[in-house]
């Protein structure tokens, strides 16, 4: 086959249209991830911020009714906190810091906001457990994000200790999230920068406390452990399930 | 540290999706031109054809290998098959014995030496106008051969043509995941073939002009891939490659993962390997395709397979570690805790979860694709998820491994896959 001898080898010439056709379908396909993707966060951020103004409303409303019947009746009000939405609202904003973004600036006010209703609840449980003489226990809990293995594993042991005390008020604040309430606490309190750091009753501990040594220094929990032959619905209410968050940074 | 690791998983992501869309739309522009060969195929001229059959152990599947291309459909006279015994350790000498006395087959034996060196005595001794090569472990369909060389007929300039490679009796787990990635290559060899964008021409028959060999050379040892070697010096000299969908050819597939894991780690590591000798092809655009598209998607392929794989492991290890300082911490009080109520809201509702689905479908549509051109069904198999699991938790081994290799320039061989148990010397 000597014909082949006069062959010119070469590529055909690139096809640079189909090249970029590709390149927008593609883009299209990327922007429209990014699309659908920020859409359901807002969706998600809007459902965070419904929950939160109807805590802050749950809240208000025993404000006042507590105002209103001052010491008449002090059982009514504390049944009618419903903190156990405040720490399933904590599992949605820590799961929303690591889904939509830790420094995303509605995941951040949302967290805010959190706070605030935080430490509105604790004001309010103070109150009613100095008015109605009731055996509460309160937390108050600082953690960092970043590079913390203690507040992690601080985390673990408050979380325990609340399903072994159902009554345990836990509060949990982000030492770094910048909102005067909580730095005018960390004042109040002199809660140090050595994080994990808790407030106790208003007794102030920093770094890492096990289970045992918290159970020691406050006898007064065993006032609120789970009684066994008590009914256990009145637990439910409660928040018996919460867990305290640590948000931790993804990898 | 955050953001680089976004831009570098999203870019991945990126050029992931834009080479399963780009051989999306190449195939469904060009299409119409994949002839479909009839049953019974004549052509106008029965050119001569070498059909080298190199052998290192391969006892057990020789005799098999040979009658299926005693059994081709084409003039007796115009076929020779040269046994290559490349010094074997095992029986394969007497099996060869035979097919002694049939006027189409020769039979070679030498000192070991490497595939290559027993595919170049071969072609001294071919004066044919065609060569080809069949691995003694593979089968070929009785009309492969009329077929490809219709693909010669119809295009002069057209100077290898590779068939499509289909698994043999997939019979486990390993060889039906297997089974599912050659039907997914038959479509992604034969849209590449359509642009110029072939970067291996398989051991398992594609067949050559003689002239390839003259012009070019002989094959290199090439890191034990000389068929992607030869492959990557045609495309540099602009020689075409094209593919042939309806030539089968059967290959014994890796019945373990371990033989699977050599044998990739032999491909991937050539694949590195043959890309660094061939550097100066990417990005060139007068190499065309391959230097644009091929080499480049490979390789983003594995840096992108161990990235995920990488994410994976550090997830999982994360999991691991949070759960084993929550035991330190607090004993197992709460590990039996499980209080899990469903809730939309953890959904995830991340973009990459919407890039993965896309992927996903992407994989499954070219894997249906290929499939319909290769068995002519497209209906969905289970394998598909046998292919997914065994490739995303197996192939970043061998990746990593060639990888390391590569660096290393520690070679895996082709006689090492097929060694026997008993070590000789």
């Amino acid at each position: 086959m000597n014909e082949d001898q006069d062959i010119k080898h070469e590529h055909e010439p690139n096809d640079w249209k189909k090249y970029t056709i590709v390149l927008f379908i593609t883009l299209t396909i990327f922007i429209s991830g990014f699309w659908i993707s920020n859409y359901f966060n807002n969706k998600k951020i809007d459902q965070l911020k419904n929950i939160e103004s109807k805590i802050s409303l749950d809240i208000m409303s025993s404000e006042t009714q507590f105002s209103l019947l001052q010491e008449q009746s002090c059982k009514d009000v504390s049944n009618s906190i419903l903190s156990s939405e405040l720490n399933s609202l904590a599992d949605k904003i820590s799961y929303s810091e690591n889904n939509i973004g830790i420094d995303d600036t509605d995941v951040v006010s949302l967290k805010k906001y959190y706070s605030l209703l935080e430490i509105k609840d604790y004001l309010l449980m103070k109150k009613i457990k100095e008015r109605c003489d009731e055996r509460s226990v309160f937390v108050l809990y600082f953690y960092k994000n970043d590079d913390c293995t203690d507040c992690t594993k601080q985390g673990f042991v408050l979380t325990s200790l609340k399903q072994k005390y159902p009554d345990l008020r836990v509060y949990s604040f982000d030492y770094n999230l910048d909102l005067s309430a909580i730095k005018a606490m960390t004042s109040i309190y002199k809660v140090p920068d050595n994080l994990p750091a808790m407030v106790i009753n208003g007794k102030v501990y920093s770094g890492f406390k096990s289970l045992e040594e918290i159970e020691k220094s406050f006898p007064e929990l065993e006032s609120i452990k789970i009684e066994e032959d008590d009914d256990s619905t009145s637990n439910k209410k409660d928040g018996v399930n919460g867990t305290i968050k640590n948000i931790i940074k993804p990898l | 540290m955050n953001i680089v690791y976004n831009v570098i998983f999203y870019t991945l992501c990126f050029v992931a999706m834009y080479a399963q869309i780009f051989y999306l739309s190449t195939f469904i522009e060009k299409r119409k031109k994949i002839v479909k060969n009839p049953e019974r195929l004549n052509l106008k001229r029965y050119p001569t054809v070498t059909i080298a059959v190199p052998c290192y152990n391969e006892g057990k599947t020789l005799s098999k290998t040979i009658n299926s291309l005693l059994d081709l459909d084409y003039p007796k006279d115009k076929i020779k098959i040269l046994i290559v015994d490349d010094g074997s350790k095992d029986n394969t000498w007497e099996v060869a014995q035979q097919f002694k006395d049939n006027p189409s087959v020769v039979l070679i034996h030498k000192e070991n030496g490497g595939k290559h060196t027993a595919l170049n005595l071969a072609i001294e001794k071919s004066d044919s106008e065609f060569f080809g090569c069949l691995d003694a472990d593979s089968l070929v369909h009785p009309q492969a051969l009329k077929r490809i060389i219709s693909y010669f007929e119809n295009d002069i300039k057209t100077m290898a043509v590779c068939p499509s490679i289909i698994a043999y009796n997939p019979n486990n787990f390993i060889q039906h995941a297997q089974s599912m990635e050659y039907m997914m290559s038959v479509y992604i060899k034969k849209t590449m073939g359509l642009i110029g964008g072939i970067h291996v021409t398989p051991g398992p028959f594609s067949i050559f002009r003689k002239k390839v060999f003259d012009d070019l050379g002989p094959y290199h040892k090439a890191h034990n891939t000389e068929d992607q070697e030869i492959a990557l010096r045609m495309q540099e000299h602009g020689y075409k490659i094209d593919h042939c969908p309806d030539a089968y050819v059967y290959t014994n597939t890796p019945d373990t993962i371990s033989k699977l894991y050599r044998q990739r780690l032999r491909w991937i590591y050539g694949f590195i390997k043959n890309l660094i000798d061939y550097r100066r092809l990417l990005f060139k655009k007068k190499y065309g395709t391959v230097a644009l598209f091929t080499l480049p998607s490979g390789l983003v392929g594995i840096i992108g397979v161990i990235f995920l794989f990488i994410n994976v492991i550090g997830n999982i290890f994360r999991f691991i570690y949070l759960k084993i300082l929550e035991i330190n911490t607090v004993g197992f009080s709460n590990l039996f805790n499980f209080h899990y109520e469903f809730d939309w809201f953890f959904l995830s509702t991340k973009a990459v979860l919407f890039f993965s689905i896309i992927m996903y479908i992407l994989v499954i549509v070219s894997v249906l694709i290929g499939r319909k051109m290769a068995e002519g069904k497209s209906n969905f198999s289970i394998s598909i998820i046998y292919y997914f699991i065994v490739y995303s938790v197996i192939a970043p081994f061998w990746m990593l491994n060639a990888i390391y290799n590569a660096i290393r320039s520690k070679e895996s061989s082709w006689t090492f896959e097929r060694r026997v148990t008993k070590k000789t010397t």
